[in-house]
């Protein structure tokens, strides 16, 4: 018995990569009636061309760079006009997310919107070969910073929780039954729903592809990536975060961290800095869910 | 049925709008283009206009949100002038690419720095290349009226792509005229029913998908094949607005062109200044004709070197290629080729500099007695 | 490129958009199905969704487009998915 395939398999991504699945376990339970706004990135690659065809079963509209949050709200608001039915899911990296197409995410979130935006961060500019974005976490090699990047990791679901929309949550594919949890419950909501996942990277995190699903593991294993979802004004955490607020059941984050060269040259002070900046993050998540 | 009625400018286009029946309109404000804006936000928020204005956060997702709502098959709307028009720039490129029938209404104006809010056709011209139909009023009636036939034009099977309606900002965007405006049931006959949906759940295509370098120029190509056939059917379409509107629609005007042995060349709104400047002339026994571009792309090659040949011609230009020179003197110049006819640029009106019918007469007596240089910038 | 429709760029859905992704590899993951506990960690974690289930439950890979990452293999509780050279196989 065949799987459904919902991507298509045979995508340009590369080996390890794990956009294919993400994508498949979003359009499972989105269903046919859907359609996907990609932006520049990766996914514009893997999604295919006009002679070989696209992974995708459902629509795709190709988007530049910093307007795929405004596509969506056009798509939507015609549907609406024109009674059909249907989801309207953006589909972005990190780079479009929280860089070049920040100013239009944010004006379709203070709208409220009725789409869904997923953010896949695999933090840098994978597509163009690895620069450095706004999401690259302290510490991380890039092509732009050699040395390491010397700022913090741009809070993404945070902002968007300030933004006061319907809802927020952060996914990793490591952990398929929250991932999917939480993609039906974006689905029975209306409004603006903003999804981000955290999307490891083979060449660009410089790592064996064997290890995108163990390595995404440990970034929630460690409290890098806390799961979590905000609705209804509430913040909490879920799944295995749920006990990782305690400090001492979180695993050291040097195993997240060995396991990429991109880290190979953090600096004791940086790896320091890097902890500050998850400590940080985690008093932020205790004071929003107060 | 007709109305008969006083509007200005950004009014006269967004009762346009309205009767044109758009379902998805996306506006963000600049002047002066903004009570425009004002008017649709006022027809929507009555009913009057059964559609979703969305009050983006910018002329770049102005662009982006209306190409979203066009290829789920809705008939959309937009406006912008100038720096807005720049800021849209790349979606204006993609939306082309994508041949996407919709209207965009630019109220022009000088682009920055330094800061000006006031006219010239600087915004507009910049978009020559961008696979855009560009249609240029004369008048607030020109305005309405072209409106009316973007959608239709946008929308035509044969020609389907974005359609760009320039009209000069301040002088007619805030002028008010007496119009002529079409009933409702007129326009909807006019444009017809939209029929262009792209995004189908059981027909699932990736729209603006990579193409490769064995593809890409044959979408290019299929652009131009379009565009070369689009102006015989866009004569048709203003043929047909003319017969319910009875004011005649063409691609050029030629007013007293063909006995005339000079010939002004303009378009937009001082066309009717230099018109003055014609009649001025011909009460003193000198034959000069005007030649006006209505339809700026397709550009009217054929119908413009109809008139042109052998005939000294003064290209008025509200615009300047730096480096090269006035963009519509370099258009005429580029067909007068082999037809013996000298092309003479005036370079005027930048940033609303007043220009005066005397002027432009003033300088047509130069151009007779030979007084002109190839290019002249009045200061 | 004659015969093509040149008024729209679009793509349609079509298995191997990448080309046959299956000659990328380099390593071949093969299963030993008496070690298999058919736990579906393979199927559900493949992140180019070449394994499908089989009728028995047992994961079968599609080797025309697996590219070898090696993922089924990590994720394998019981170990029972060797990643073996291409050439030796």
């Amino acid at each position: 018995m065949a799987n459904v395939n919902y991507m298509l398999r045979g995508t340009a991504a590369c080996p390890g990569c794990p956009i294919p699945r993400e994508l498949n376990n979003i359009l499972e339970i989105a269903g046919k009636d859907t359609v996907l706004v990609v932006p520049a990135s990766c996914s514009t690659i893997i999604m295919g061309d006009d002679i070989h065809g696209m992974p995708s079963v459902v629509p795709v509209v190709h988007s530049p760079f910093a307007a795929p949050s405004a596509i969506a709200s056009g798509i939507k608001a015609a549907m609406n006009q024109l009674n059909k039915k249907g989801n309207v899911i953006v589909w972005a990296g990190d780079g479009s997310t929280g860089d070049i197409g920040f100013a239009s995410l944010s004006g379709a979130a203070e709208r409220n919107e009725d789409i869904i935006y997923i953010c896949y961060d695999n933090e840098a500019y994978m597509n163009t070969g690895i620069q450095r974005s706004g999401l690259t976490p302290r510490g991380a090699w890039s092509t732009t910073t050699p040395e390491g990047k010397r700022e913090f990791k741009k809070p993404l679901p945070f902002l968007m929780m300030d933004h006061k929309i319907p809802y927020v949550a952060t996914l990793s594919i490591a952990y398929p039954f929250d991932y999917e949890a939480k993609i039906k419950k974006a689905m029975t909501i209306s409004g603006f729903r903003y999804l981000h996942i955290l999307s490891p990277c083979p060449p660009g995190w410089r790592f064996d592809p064997s290890l995108t699903i163990e390595i995404a593991k440990l970034a929630v294993e460690t409290g890098i990536w806390p799961l979590m979802e905000y609705e209804n004004n509430k913040l909490k955490l879920t799944g295995p975060s749920i006990l990782l607020k305690d400090k001492s059941k979180r695993k050291p984050i040097e195993e997240y961290l060995k396991l990429q060269e991109r880290f190979k040259e953090l600096s004791d002070e940086e790896k320091r800095l890097l902890e500050e900046d998850i400590n940080a993050m985690w008093l932020e998540i205790e004071r929003r869910m107060s | 049925m007709k109305t008969i009625t006083s509007l200005v400018g950004n009014h006269a286009v967004a009762y346009a709008v309205k009767q044109a029946k758009p379902n998805v309109l996306a506006v963000y404000p600049i002047t002066p283009q903004t009570t425009m804006l004002e008017k649709l936000a006022d027809y929507v928020s009555s009913g009057e206009l059964k559609a979703e204005l969305i009050k983006v956060e910018s002329e770049h997702s102005a662009m982006a949100s209306i190409f979203g709502a066009a290829l789920a098959g809705a008939r959309v709307f937009t406006a912008t002038a100038s720096q807005g028009l720049l800021y849209m720039g790349e979606m204006i490129y993609w939306v082309g690419g994508a041949r996407v029938p919709l209207v965009a209404a630019i109220a022009t104006r000088a682009i920055g720095a330094p800061w000006s809010i006031w006219d010239d056709h600087e915004d507009f011209l910049t978009k020559r290349d961008a696979a855009w139909i560009q249609l240029m009023a004369q008048n607030v009636q020109e305005a309405y009226d072209l409106t009316i036939q973007a959608f239709k034009i946008s929308e035509d099977k044969k020609i389907i792509a974005p359609c760009m309606l320039g009209f000069d900002g301040f002088i007619l965007t805030h002028t008010m005229e007496r119009l002529e405006l079409l009933d409702d049931s007129s326009v909807d006959n006019f444009i017809g029913k939209r029929d262009f949906s792209i995004i189908d759940f059981d027909n699932p295509v990736g729209i603006g998908t990579v193409a490769g370098p064995q593809t890409y120029m044959g979408y290019k190509y299929s652009i131009k094949k379009a565009f070369d056939g689009a102006k015989e059917r866009i004569k048709e379409i203003m043929k047909e607005y003319s017969e319910i509107s009875n004011i005649d629609y063409q691609p050029i005007e030629c007013y007293k062109c063909d006995d005339a042995d000079y010939l002004i060349a303009a378009m937009g709104a001082w066309s009717g200044d230099a018109r003055v400047a014609v009649d001025m002339l011909r009460s003193e026994g000198k034959k000069v004709g005007l030649i006006r571009i209505i339809m700026f792309r397709p550009f009217p090659k054929e119908e413009i070197s109809k008139y042109i040949k052998g005939k000294d011609i003064l290209v008025l230009d509200r615009d300047y290629s730096f480096g090269s020179g006035g963009i519509l003197a370099n258009e005429i110049k580029s067909i007068s080729y082999n037809l013996d006819s000298k092309i003479y640029s005036l370079i005027a009106g930048l940033g609303g500099k007043d220009v005066s019918e005397k002027e432009i007469k003033t300088l047509a007596e130069k151009m007779i007695n030979k007084e002109l240089g190839d290019e002249e910038w009045l200061m | 490129m004659n015969d093509k429709n040149f008024d729209f760029a679009i793509s349609i859905p079509s298995k191997g958009s990448g080309g046959k992704t299956g000659l990328w590899r380099t390593k071949r993951p093969v299963i030993n199905y008496d070690k298999c506990t058919r736990c579906r960690f393979c199927i559900i974690f493949c992140v180019e969704n070449t394994i499908d289930e089989k009728e028995n439950h047992l994961p079968e890979i599609d080797y025309d487009y697996c590219k070898g990452c090696g993922v089924c293999a990590n994720v394998c509780p019981v170990n029972a998915i060797e990643m073996k050279d291409e050439a030796e196989v």
